[in-house]
Protein backbone atom coordinates (compact mmCIF):
# COMPACT_ATOMS: atom_id res chain seq x y z
CA UNK A 1 0.00 0.00 0.00
CA UNK A 2 2.61 2.55 1.08
CA UNK A 3 6.08 1.61 -0.13
CA UNK A 4 7.73 4.84 1.03
CA UNK A 5 5.94 6.19 4.13
CA UNK A 6 8.39 9.08 4.74
CA UNK A 7 8.07 10.25 1.14
CA UNK A 8 4.28 10.09 1.33
CA UNK A 9 4.19 12.13 4.55
CA UNK A 10 6.65 14.70 3.16
CA UNK A 11 4.63 15.13 -0.02
CA UNK A 12 1.39 15.58 1.92
CA UNK A 13 3.10 18.15 4.12
CA UNK A 14 4.46 19.96 1.07
CA UNK A 15 1.04 20.03 -0.55
CA UNK A 16 -0.48 21.57 2.58
CA UNK A 17 2.33 24.11 2.95
CA UNK A 18 1.78 25.25 -0.63
CA UNK A 19 -2.01 25.41 -0.33
CA UNK A 20 -3.47 25.65 3.16
CA UNK A 21 -3.89 23.54 6.28
CA UNK A 22 -7.50 22.44 5.80
CA UNK A 23 -9.14 19.02 5.83
CA UNK A 24 -9.92 19.21 2.13
CA UNK A 25 -6.31 19.81 1.20
CA UNK A 26 -5.16 17.07 3.59
CA UNK A 27 -7.29 14.54 1.71
CA UNK A 28 -6.31 15.83 -1.73
CA UNK A 29 -2.64 16.04 -0.78
CA UNK A 30 -2.64 12.54 0.70
CA UNK A 31 -4.19 11.18 -2.51
CA UNK A 32 -1.53 12.87 -4.65
CA UNK A 33 1.21 11.67 -2.29
CA UNK A 34 0.03 8.04 -2.36
CA UNK A 35 -0.05 7.97 -6.16
CA UNK A 36 3.33 9.69 -6.34
CA UNK A 37 4.88 7.13 -3.99
CA UNK A 38 3.50 4.31 -6.14
CA UNK A 39 5.15 5.95 -9.14
CA UNK A 40 8.36 6.14 -7.11
CA UNK A 41 8.06 2.43 -6.22
CA UNK A 42 7.98 1.49 -9.90
CA UNK A 43 11.36 3.19 -10.27
CA UNK A 44 12.72 0.78 -7.64
CA UNK A 45 15.30 2.98 -5.91
CA UNK A 46 17.34 1.63 -3.01
CA UNK A 47 15.37 1.92 0.17
CA UNK A 48 17.42 3.93 2.69
CA UNK A 49 17.91 2.13 5.99
CA UNK A 50 17.55 4.72 8.72
CA UNK A 51 19.05 3.46 11.92
CA UNK A 52 19.38 6.38 14.33
CA UNK A 53 17.09 8.93 12.68
CA UNK A 54 17.12 11.09 15.84
CA UNK A 55 20.71 12.09 15.02
CA UNK A 56 19.53 13.84 11.83
CA UNK A 57 18.67 17.16 13.54
CA UNK A 58 22.11 17.12 15.19
CA UNK A 59 23.76 16.67 11.79
CA UNK A 60 21.54 19.41 10.38
CA UNK A 61 22.60 21.98 12.96
CA UNK A 62 26.29 21.03 12.78
CA UNK A 63 26.16 21.48 9.01
CA UNK A 64 24.26 24.78 9.30
CA UNK A 65 26.91 26.11 11.66
CA UNK A 66 29.84 24.91 9.50
CA UNK A 67 28.26 26.39 6.38
CA UNK A 68 27.82 29.75 8.11
CA UNK A 69 31.50 29.75 9.15
CA UNK A 70 32.78 28.82 5.72
CA UNK A 71 30.45 31.40 4.15
CA UNK A 72 32.26 34.06 6.12
CA UNK A 73 35.68 32.61 5.26
CA UNK A 74 34.98 32.43 1.52
CA UNK A 75 33.31 35.85 1.41
CA UNK A 76 36.39 37.28 3.15
CA UNK A 77 38.70 35.55 0.69
CA UNK A 78 36.80 36.97 -2.30
CA UNK A 79 36.75 40.52 -0.92
CA UNK A 80 40.29 40.73 0.43
CA UNK A 81 42.04 38.43 -2.01
CA UNK A 82 44.26 35.52 -1.05
CA UNK A 83 46.70 35.68 1.79
CA UNK A 84 50.26 34.91 0.71
CA UNK A 85 50.99 31.27 0.00
CA UNK A 86 47.36 30.17 0.14
CA UNK A 87 46.22 28.20 -2.88
CA UNK A 88 43.34 26.11 -4.07
CA UNK A 89 43.84 22.46 -4.86
CA UNK A 90 42.52 18.95 -5.25
CA UNK A 91 42.07 16.59 -2.37
CA UNK A 92 41.46 12.84 -2.33
CA UNK A 93 39.74 11.44 0.72
CA UNK A 94 39.14 7.74 1.32
CA UNK A 95 35.69 7.06 2.73
CA UNK A 96 34.22 4.14 4.60
CA UNK A 97 30.54 4.77 3.95
CA UNK A 98 29.02 2.75 1.16
CA UNK A 99 25.33 3.54 1.60
CA UNK A 100 24.03 5.47 -1.41
CA UNK A 101 21.73 7.76 0.54
CA UNK A 102 24.51 8.63 2.99
CA UNK A 103 26.85 9.41 0.11
CA UNK A 104 24.20 11.58 -1.53
CA UNK A 105 23.72 13.44 1.74
CA UNK A 106 27.47 13.94 2.09
CA UNK A 107 27.59 15.27 -1.49
CA UNK A 108 24.84 17.76 -0.67
CA UNK A 109 26.67 18.86 2.50
CA UNK A 110 29.99 19.32 0.71
CA UNK A 111 28.61 21.21 -2.29
CA UNK A 112 26.48 23.43 -0.06
CA UNK A 113 29.57 24.37 1.90
CA UNK A 114 31.33 27.22 0.10
CA UNK A 115 35.01 26.41 -0.25
CA UNK A 116 34.60 22.74 -1.05
CA UNK A 117 33.22 21.05 -4.16
CA UNK A 118 32.65 17.34 -4.56
CA UNK A 119 34.11 16.31 -7.91
CA UNK A 120 33.73 12.56 -8.16
CA UNK A 121 33.22 9.41 -6.18
CA UNK A 122 35.25 6.36 -7.05
CA UNK A 123 33.23 3.27 -6.21
CA UNK A 124 36.27 1.04 -6.89
CA UNK A 125 38.29 2.17 -3.88
CA UNK A 126 35.55 4.22 -2.18
CA UNK A 127 37.34 7.54 -2.28
CA UNK A 128 36.14 10.99 -3.24
CA UNK A 129 37.96 13.67 -5.17
CA UNK A 130 37.24 17.18 -3.95
CA UNK A 131 38.42 20.64 -4.82
CA UNK A 132 38.98 23.03 -1.91
CA UNK A 133 39.48 26.76 -2.09
CA UNK A 134 42.03 26.87 0.68
CA UNK A 135 44.43 23.94 0.62
CA UNK A 136 46.30 25.25 3.71
CA UNK A 137 43.59 23.68 5.80
CA UNK A 138 44.02 20.31 4.12
CA UNK A 139 44.32 18.40 7.41
CA UNK A 140 41.35 20.29 8.79
CA UNK A 141 39.16 19.43 5.80
CA UNK A 142 39.98 15.73 6.09
CA UNK A 143 39.37 15.76 9.85
CA UNK A 144 36.05 17.59 9.44
CA UNK A 145 34.76 15.18 6.83
CA UNK A 146 36.03 12.03 8.50
CA UNK A 147 35.17 12.84 12.09
CA UNK A 148 32.29 15.29 11.97
CA UNK A 149 30.21 14.12 9.01
CA UNK A 150 31.19 10.58 8.17
CA UNK A 151 30.91 9.24 11.72
CA UNK A 152 27.45 10.74 12.17
CA UNK A 153 26.32 9.53 8.74
CA UNK A 154 27.54 6.03 9.51
CA UNK A 155 25.53 6.04 12.71
CA UNK A 156 22.41 7.36 11.00
CA UNK A 157 22.56 4.98 8.02
CA UNK A 158 23.84 1.82 9.60
CA UNK B 1 -4.81 40.71 5.36
CA UNK B 2 -1.25 41.98 4.97
CA UNK B 3 -0.28 45.11 6.86
CA UNK B 4 2.00 47.61 5.09
CA UNK B 5 5.69 47.44 6.00
CA UNK B 6 5.51 50.78 7.88
CA UNK B 7 3.30 49.27 10.58
CA UNK B 8 5.79 46.54 11.51
CA UNK B 9 7.19 46.68 15.04
CA UNK B 10 10.77 47.95 15.10
CA UNK B 11 12.58 44.77 16.31
CA UNK B 12 10.83 42.71 13.61
CA UNK B 13 11.73 45.28 10.97
CA UNK B 14 15.35 45.13 12.11
CA UNK B 15 15.42 41.33 11.94
CA UNK B 16 13.88 41.35 8.44
CA UNK B 17 16.33 44.00 7.22
CA UNK B 18 19.29 42.17 8.77
CA UNK B 19 18.57 38.81 7.16
CA UNK B 20 17.64 40.41 3.84
CA UNK B 21 20.91 42.36 3.74
CA UNK B 22 23.02 39.37 4.79
CA UNK B 23 21.42 37.22 2.10
CA UNK B 24 21.72 39.87 -0.59
CA UNK B 25 25.32 40.69 0.37
CA UNK B 26 26.36 37.03 0.20
CA UNK B 27 24.69 36.60 -3.19
CA UNK B 28 26.52 39.71 -4.44
CA UNK B 29 29.89 38.57 -3.10
CA UNK B 30 29.28 35.19 -4.70
CA UNK B 31 28.62 36.88 -8.04
CA UNK B 32 31.77 39.02 -7.71
CA UNK B 33 33.82 35.94 -6.85
CA UNK B 34 32.33 34.13 -9.83
CA UNK B 35 33.67 36.93 -12.00
CA UNK B 36 37.06 37.41 -10.40
CA UNK B 37 38.46 34.06 -9.29
CA UNK B 38 41.19 32.83 -11.66
CA UNK B 39 40.46 29.18 -12.51
CA UNK B 40 37.31 27.24 -13.33
CA UNK B 41 37.48 25.01 -10.26
CA UNK B 42 37.88 28.03 -8.00
CA UNK B 43 34.96 29.78 -9.68
CA UNK B 44 32.79 26.78 -8.78
CA UNK B 45 33.03 27.76 -5.12
CA UNK B 46 31.65 31.27 -5.43
CA UNK B 47 27.99 30.55 -6.30
CA UNK B 48 27.78 28.28 -3.26
CA UNK B 49 27.65 31.47 -1.19
CA UNK B 50 24.40 32.38 -2.90
CA UNK B 51 22.93 28.91 -2.68
CA UNK B 52 23.69 28.36 1.01
CA UNK B 53 23.26 31.31 3.35
CA UNK B 54 22.45 33.71 0.53
CA UNK B 55 19.16 31.97 -0.11
CA UNK B 56 18.89 31.14 3.61
CA UNK B 57 19.01 34.77 4.69
CA UNK B 58 16.47 35.95 2.14
CA UNK B 59 14.25 32.98 3.00
CA UNK B 60 14.36 33.81 6.72
CA UNK B 61 13.63 37.48 6.03
CA UNK B 62 10.64 36.57 3.90
CA UNK B 63 9.35 34.13 6.53
CA UNK B 64 9.66 36.68 9.34
CA UNK B 65 8.13 39.50 7.31
CA UNK B 66 5.08 37.65 6.06
CA UNK B 67 4.50 35.94 9.41
CA UNK B 68 4.50 39.31 11.17
CA UNK B 69 2.64 41.20 8.46
CA UNK B 70 -0.20 38.75 7.95
CA UNK B 71 -0.21 37.60 11.63
CA UNK B 72 -0.25 33.90 10.77
CA UNK B 73 2.56 31.39 10.33
CA UNK B 74 4.01 31.62 6.80
CA UNK B 75 6.77 29.05 6.33
CA UNK B 76 6.31 27.69 2.83
CA UNK B 77 9.51 29.54 1.78
CA UNK B 78 11.36 26.69 3.46
CA UNK B 79 10.44 24.55 0.43
CA UNK B 80 12.50 26.89 -1.79
CA UNK B 81 15.48 26.37 0.51
CA UNK B 82 15.05 22.59 0.50
CA UNK B 83 14.73 22.34 -3.27
CA UNK B 84 17.65 24.67 -3.95
CA UNK B 85 19.89 22.76 -1.52
CA UNK B 86 18.94 19.37 -2.92
CA UNK B 87 19.24 20.26 -6.60
CA UNK B 88 22.38 22.44 -6.78
CA UNK B 89 24.81 19.52 -6.21
CA UNK B 90 23.53 17.96 -9.44
CA UNK B 91 24.44 21.02 -11.51
CA UNK B 92 27.71 21.55 -9.67
CA UNK B 93 28.79 17.96 -10.13
CA UNK B 94 27.78 17.93 -13.78
CA UNK B 95 29.87 21.04 -14.50
CA UNK B 96 32.81 19.92 -12.36
CA UNK B 97 32.99 16.45 -13.85
CA UNK B 98 32.69 17.79 -17.39
CA UNK B 99 35.65 20.09 -16.69
CA UNK B 100 37.58 17.27 -15.04
CA UNK B 101 36.95 14.92 -17.96
CA UNK B 102 38.10 17.56 -20.43
CA UNK B 103 41.24 18.40 -18.47
CA UNK B 104 42.15 14.75 -18.08
CA UNK B 105 41.64 14.08 -21.77
CA UNK B 106 43.80 17.10 -22.62
CA UNK B 107 46.44 15.93 -20.09
CA UNK B 108 46.30 19.36 -18.45
CA UNK B 109 48.85 20.15 -15.82
CA UNK B 110 47.78 20.00 -12.17
CA UNK B 111 44.67 17.88 -12.66
CA UNK B 112 44.86 14.62 -10.74
CA UNK B 113 44.86 11.45 -12.82
CA UNK B 114 44.19 8.55 -10.58
CA UNK B 115 45.36 5.93 -13.02
CA UNK B 116 47.96 6.19 -15.78
CA UNK B 117 45.42 4.67 -18.17
CA UNK B 118 41.69 5.34 -18.48
CA UNK B 119 39.37 4.31 -15.63
CA UNK B 120 37.87 1.57 -17.83
CA UNK B 121 41.28 -0.09 -18.06
CA UNK B 122 42.01 -0.49 -14.40
CA UNK B 123 42.49 -4.01 -13.02
CA UNK B 124 39.46 -5.68 -11.55
CA UNK B 125 39.48 -8.00 -8.57
CA UNK B 126 37.68 -10.83 -10.41
CA UNK B 127 40.25 -10.71 -13.22
CA UNK B 128 43.01 -11.59 -10.80
CA UNK B 129 41.08 -14.47 -9.29
CA UNK B 130 40.50 -15.88 -12.78
CA UNK B 131 44.20 -15.66 -13.60
CA UNK B 132 45.35 -17.56 -10.54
Amino acid sequence: MLPYPILTISLTLMWMLLNSFTLGHLILGALVAVFASWAMASLRPDKPKLNKWYLLPKLFFIVLYDIALSNIAVAWLIIRGRTKGGKAGFLTIPLEIKDRTALALLAIILTSTPGSVWLEYDSYDGSILMHVLNLDEEEQWIATIKNRYEKLLMEIFA
Amino acid sequence: MIYPAVDLPLPVAFAVAFFLLVGAALALIGAIGFLRLPSFYERLHAPALGTSWGIGGIMLASMIYFTAASSRLVIHEILIGIFVTFTTPITFMLLARAALHRDRTARSHGVPRKYPIGPEERPREDDESQAS
